[in-house]
C-alpha cells in the first residue's frame, strides 16, 4: 500500500466525517427554521445573518454547560455511552458514493470510501444494528428509571424495525442483482428504483424514521411520559453528542434513501460534467431532510404498543409481500 | 504479510482479553458488553481473511440482534448484579476438566497436521462473496438450508404459543 493511497483514504474519511459534523450543525438550524415557518413563527434569526451563527452560539453554550454525573450512575459507561452513540452515525456513510468517477491529473478518483465492496448494503444494516447500543447503555448507566425505560423502549423499537428496513433493501438488491452500492446506482441509470419499488421506498422511509428515533416514532425520548428518555441525565457536551448522533443519523438515512431509491448522484448532463454528481446528491438529501422535518411538524407521536403492533403486523408482512411481488415480476419480465 | 501478522496478534490479544473480562466481570451488563466487543473483534479477524460477508453477518446477527436481546432481558429483569450465594459449586472443576480436554484436542490436531500455511492463497477472489455463498446454499446445501429454516420457524411458533398460554393463565 503506497502512502499516496493511504493519504487519499484519510482525506476521504475526514470529508465524510465533516459532512456529518457540519451537516449536523446546520441541520439543527434548518430544522428550527422550517419548523418555525410551519408553525407561523420566525425561528432563530438573531445570531448572524438569517441566524446562520446560531449553531455556533449553541455549541459555545453547550461547552460551558456544567457536566453533571448522577450519583446513582455507572460512571464508566455513563461517559462512554455518548461516544458509542456517535460512532455508527459517523461511519455509516463509508459505503455511499458521493459522485461518479473522475479523472484528475491523470489519476482516477472515486468520490467515496468503499462504495464498490460486494457487501455494501449489508454493511449499512450491520452499522444500523449496532447503533442501538449507545442508547441502551446510556439508559442503563444513568441509574434513572425514566432513562432505563427509554433505553428498553429503544431496544425493542430498533430491533423490530430493523427487519422491515432490511426487507426494504431487498427490492433494490434484487433489481440490481448485487449488494454493492455502486451496482445499485448503476442500475438506476434509466429509471430510479423509487418508481419500480414504491412500496419498498415507503417501507424504508417508515422503518428508517423509527430506526433513528425521529418523530412520530420518538418513543425513547417521549417528553410527556419519560422526561427526556435515555438522555434525561445528560448535560453539556455529552448531551450534545446524543444530539449530534440523532441529526447525524438523519443525514445518513437521507443519503442512504437518496442512493438506494432516488438514483444517488445520478442526474442529467452527468457524463459531460461529472462534478454535478455531488450537487445532485446534495439536492436530493436536502429534499429528504425537509421531508423528515415536515413529518415531525405534522404527526403526533404514536403510542408505544401501536408502534410495535404496526411494525410487526403491518410493516413486516408488507415488506415480505414486496419481496415476493418483486421476485415474481423479475421472473416474468426477466429483470 | 507482516502487517497482517501484527494486526492479527493485536486483534487476537484483544479478543482473548475481552473474553476473559466477560467471564470475570461481576456485572452482567458489563459481561454482555465485553461479549459484544469480542464479537466485533472476531468480525475484524474475518475481514483480515477477506471474508467480508461473514464479518458483516457476524456483526448484524450476533452483535446487532442476539446481544441486544440479551441486554434487553438483563435490563428488563434487573438482574445486573450476580448473587454470590447462587454459584454452582461443581461448575469450576468441571470447567477446568473440559477446558483442558479442549486444549488437548487442539494441541493433538495441530501437532498431527502441522500448521497449514498459505491456505488462503489458492482461493479465488469470488470465494466467500455473497453471490457464491448464495449459489452454494441454494444448490448443494438446499435441503439442510430449508430444514434449518423450518426448524427456526417451529422454534419461533413454539415460543409464541408458550407466551400466549402464560398470558391466558395470568388473566
Amino acid at each position: 500500500m503506497s502512502w499516496a493511497l493511504l493519504l487519499e483514504w484519510v482525506i476521504k474519511s475526514a470529508v465524510i466525517i465533516m459532512i456529518i459534523l457540519g451537516g449536523f450543525a446546520y441541520l439543527t438550524l434548518f430544522e428550527r427554521r422550517v419548523l418555525a415557518r410551519m408553525q407561523t413563527r420566525i425561528g432563530p434569526n438573531r445570531a448572524g445573518p438569517w441566524g446562520l451563527l446560531q449553531p455556533v452560539a449553541d455549541g459555545i453554550k453547550l461547552i460551558f454547560n456544567e457536566e453533571l454525573i448522577p450519583e446513582q450512575a455507572d460512571r464508566v459507561l455513563f461517559i462512554l455511552a455518548p461516544v458509542i452513540t456517535v460512532v455508527p452515525a459517523l461511519i455509516i456513510l463509508a459505503v455511499i458514493p458521493l459522485g461518479p468517477e473522475v479523472t484528475l491529473f491523470g489519476r482516477r478518483y472515486v468520490f467515496g470510501l468503499a462504495s464498490n465492496i460486494n457487501v455494501g448494503v449489508l454493511y449499512i444494516l450491520a452499522v444500523a444494528s449496532i447503533a442501538v447500543y449507545g442508547i441502551v447503555i446510556a439508559g442503563w448507566a444513568s441509574g434513572n428509571k425514566y432513562a432505563l425505560m427509554g433505553g428498553v423502549r429503544s431496544t425493542a423499537q430498533m430491533v423490530s424495525y430493523e427487519l422491515a428496513l432490511a426487507l426494504a433493501f431487498v427490492g433494490p438488491i434484487m433489481l440490481a442483482g448485487s449488494m454493492s452500492v455502486d451496482a445499485i446506482i448503476e442500475g438506476q441509470t434509466h429509471l430510479w428504483y423509487v418508481i419500480l419499488q414504491p412500496l419498498g421506498f415507503l417501507i424504508f422511509l417508515i422503518a428508517a424514521v423509527a430506526e433513528i428515533n425521529r418523530a412520530p416514532f420518538d418513543m425513547p425520548e417521549a417528553e410527556q411520559e419519560l422526561v427526556a428518555g435515555y438522555h434525561a441525565e445528560y448535560s453539556g457536551m455529552k448531551f450534545a453528542l446524543f444530539f449530534m448522533a440523532e441529526y447525524g443519523k438523519m443525514i445518513a438515512v437521507s443519503f442512504i434513501a437518496a442512493t438506494m431509491f432516488l438514483g444517488g448522484y445520478l442526474g442529467p448532463f452527468l457524463d459531460r460534467w461529472p462534478l454535478l454528481g455531488p450537487i445532485y446528491l446534495f439536492i436530493k438529501v436536502v429534499a429528504l431532510l425537509f421531508f423528515l422535518v415536515w413529518l415531525r411538524a405534522t404527526f403526533p407521536r404514536f403510542r408505544y404498543d401501536q408502534l410495535m403492533a404496526f411494525g410487526w403486523k403491518i410493516l413486516l408482512p408488507l415488506g415480505l409481500l414486496n419481496v415476493v411481488i418483486t421476485g415474481v415480476i423479475i421472473v416474468l419480465v426477466g429483470g | 504479510m507482516t502487517i497482517d501478522l501484527v494486526l492479527f496478534l493485536g486483534l487476537a490479544l484483544i479478543a482473548v482479553l475481552a473474553a476473559i473480562a466477560m467471564i470475570a466481570s461481576r456485572n452482567t451488563v458489563y459481561s454482555a458488553l465485553f461479549l459484544v466487543f469480542n464479537f466485533l473483534t472476531v468480525a475484524t479477524l474475518y475481514l483480515l481473511l477477506n471474508a467480508a460477508f461473514i464479518a458483516v453477518v457476524q456483526i448484524t446477527v450476533y452483535a446487532g440482534a442476539i446481544m441486544v436481546l440479551f441486554l434487553f432481558v438483563i435490563m428488563l429483569l434487573g438482574t445486573e448484579r450476580e448473587s454470590i450465594g447462587g454459584r454452582i459449586r461443581w461448575q469450576m472443576p468441571l470447567a477446568i476438566v473440559l477446558g483442558l480436554a479442549l486444549a488437548g484436542e487442539l494441541a493433538y490436531v495441530l501437532l498431527r497436521n502441522g500448521i497449514v500455511q498459505g491456505l488462503a492463497a489458492d482461493l479465488s477472489t469470488e470465494f466467500g462473496s455473497p453471490a457464491s455463498i448464495g449459489r452454494v446454499l441454494f444448490s448443494e446445501y438446499l435441503v439442510p438450508f430449508e430444514v434449518t429454516s423450518i426448524l427456526l420457524l417451529v422454534a419461533m411458533i413454539g415460543a409464541i404459543v408458550i407466551t400466549r398460554k402464560l398470558r391466558r393463565e395470568g388473566k
